[in-house]
């Protein structure tokens, strides 16, 4: 095994730029890894094994032409396969996309490109990212590198399993409720869910669009910023991109310090439902904050308690709207189609033989949530929901400079103990799902295993809309101070694969 | 005494464009009915004086500026279509008879 997979992303891309290892070199070193591992963890659903040598070696061809390249240029990255890649397929985990190559690339896609990130592949996901445990996929679930028997999170499940697994330094992600966080958390590595509308949705295959965000994944706090950075700012092919500057997350990585600020804990979040491991785990990431100059304080949040059933109306109203355009007529999978069907009986057919159970679910859900006779009690209702969360965030932020939870009640959980169980599965987002509905910045950082499974735990760290800087740099600070107890990142506690 | 009877899902898979078979909408007309039941929670703070938000950011109306800019060719428009005669997409019949 390479030495190179272990390195940072910040630490690769110093050595490609000063030349003391080739872009070549590290793409090959990832590759090899994809190689060993896969048939164990199943992170992916396609490496372009082929194209990721030659973008690496263009980037060495750039460099020795003198040209000064960017702190990622050489760097491999994984994407969640719900961006498109004009090169790649793209199949959103779903069989109703099987095989599909779309004609352009997603913002996101396009910008880590001209930052000279190199594509090793496309990431596994629940279909369409509606799920919690990567179980949803139409191609297979992924399994946590952790404990292979266990779930890697989800919907992102594949691009925390690649960073986690040493496949690649970085992924791309989506979070519409917890999907970047969740994953992140219980697979012992960093995700944020940087705020609305300061990444992209352009090219991104839509679930929820008021909610979905473009996110990272990376093995440390500055990782991540360097890549939120590297994709994030206004674009004008999504309407709801935020035209104002990228907060600077990088500097505030770099910064890393709670010295005089106020952290407030979430009061509505913890006792029953919460694992004791995730709750111990809690409690020592607040002792740590305190110790580093912070003042904690606690905050209630009452309309948080709404969030989980406002969420399950709103995302799967959104979703049954969006997947309206999966009708079979201009791309993608068409079934029954013999001639003798109307486009109506076609559309019909390929929808029930092209989504799996959980999609169907939220379509039909969304459906009724809409219906004239039930629209104000549902999804009017939640949309009122969604107001109070958001009040309740801004008398919060009046108060304290960040919020903090532990990122999920419980650490990862078998393969298969939630898979026909969709309220259960459901709770797995409890603590992440605020933060969509209100709009603004979260991020979830390693600390520490769980005493009963030894398996990772994350703290949540939730700051104000546009606040993405005061997510990193309190991250930073409990990252670093954990890193020195632990004498190393918790992923090398993971055992190897 | 259920809020998602089995008549429903299947009204409700008519208007989702979803062929389901007769087992799926036994599945899940009790899944949805267990999860309608826990969702209807919202009712409870949704009073009449709380304004609904659609959307986290305060935005209405982004336009750009009404110029030509280059699209997908016709060729990469009909790339991943399951059928294409004549440069065009070719669908299945949309009319109920032949006139």
């Amino acid at each position: 095994m390479s030495e190179l997979i272990k390195k940072t992303a910040s630490e690769l891309g110093a050595l490609i730029a000063s030349g003391e290892v080739s872009a070549v070199e590290v793409a090959q070193a990832h590759l090899d890894r994809i190689a060993a591992v896969e048939d164990r963890v199943h992170a992916f659903l396609h490496v372009g094994a082929e194209s990721a040598l030659a973008q690496a070696a263009a980037i060495d061809a750039r460099r020795s032409a003198g040209e000064e390249l960017g702190p990622l240029a050489g760097v491999p990255i994984a994407h969640k396969d719900v961006f498109t890649t004009k090169d790649m397929p793209t199949t959103a985990g779903s069989k109703i996309l099987e095989g599909w190559r779309p004609p352009y690339d997603a913002t996101v896609t396009r910008r880590l490109r001209e930052a000279g990130l190199v594509i090793l592949g496309k990431t596994n996901l629940d279909e369409f990212a509606m799920g919690s445990s990567t179980e949803n996929s139409a191609y297979g679930p992924t399994h946590n590198p952790w404990d292979l028997t266990r779930i890697p999170g989800g919907s992102s499940g594949g691009a925390s399993a690649s960073v986690a697994a040493y496949e690649a330094p970085l992924s791309t992600g989506t979070d519409t409720g917890g999907s970047i966080r969740q994953p992140a958390a219980v697979t012992g590595i960093v995700g944020m869910k940087p705020t609305y509308g300061g990444s992209s949705r352009y090219g991104l295959i839509a679930f929820a669009s008021s909610l979905d965000t473009p996110g990272p994944f990376a093995r440390n706090v500055m990782d991540a910023a360097l890549l939120h950075e590297a994709f994030s700012g206004h674009d004008p092919m999504d309407s709801t991109s935020i035209d104002q500057p990228v907060p600077s997350v990088v500097e505030a990585a770099r910064q890393g310090d709670v010295a005089g600020l106020t952290v407030g804990v979430v009061k509505e979040f913890g006792g029953d439902g919460y694992q004791p491991g995730v709750l111990a785990r809690f409690q020592e990431s607040v002792e740590l904050l305190e110790s580093l100059g912070a003042k904690v304080v606690e905050v209630s949040c009452p309309s948080f308690t709404y969030a989980l059933p406002a969420y399950y109306l709103i995302a799967p109203s959104e979703c049954s709207s969006n997947l309206a355009r999966f009708d079979a007529m201009r791309y993608g999978l068409r079934v029954g189609d013999d001639g003798t069907r109307s486009a109506e009986e076609v559309m019909a057919l390929t929808r029930a033989a092209g989504f799996g159970p959980e999609v169907k679910r939220r379509i039909m859900l969304g459906t009724y949530a809409l219906s004239s006779g039930y629209y104000d009690a549902y999804y009017g209702s939640a949309q009122k929901v969604r107001t109070l969360i958001s009040r309740d965030f801004e008398a919060a932020f009046q108060h304290v400079d960040v919020l903090i939870s532990p990122t999920t009640p419980t650490t990862a959980f078998p393969i298969g103990e939630r898979a026909d169980d969709p309220m259960a599965m459901y709770l797995a987002d409890l603590c992440t799902i605020p933060s969509n509905l209100a709009g603004n910045a979260a991020l979830s950082v390693p600390c520490g295993l769980a005493d009963e499974d030894g398996m990772p735990v994350g703290l949540q760290i939730m700051a104000p809309v546009l606040g993405d800087d005061r997510c990193y740099r309190v991250g930073a600070a409990v990252e670093r101070a954990f890193e020195s107890r632990w004498g190393g990142p918790l992923l090398s506690k993971a055992p190897a694969l | 005494m259920s809020a998602i009877t089995r008549d429903e899902v299947a009204h409700l898979a008519r208007l989702s464009r979803l062929a389901l078979a007769d087992e799926e909408l036994d599945h899940f007309a009790a899944q949805l009915d267990q999860i309608v039941g826990a969702v209807a929670r919202v009712a409870e703070v949704a009073t009449a004086d709380i304004p609904p938000s659609s959307h986290a950011l305060p935005l209405t109306n982004v336009f750009r500026p009404d110029v030509v800019a280059p699209s997908l060719t016709n060729e990469q428009a009909l790339s991943g279509a399951p059928a294409v005669e004549d440069d065009r997409f070719r669908v299945p019949r949309i009319l109920g008879e032949e006139a």
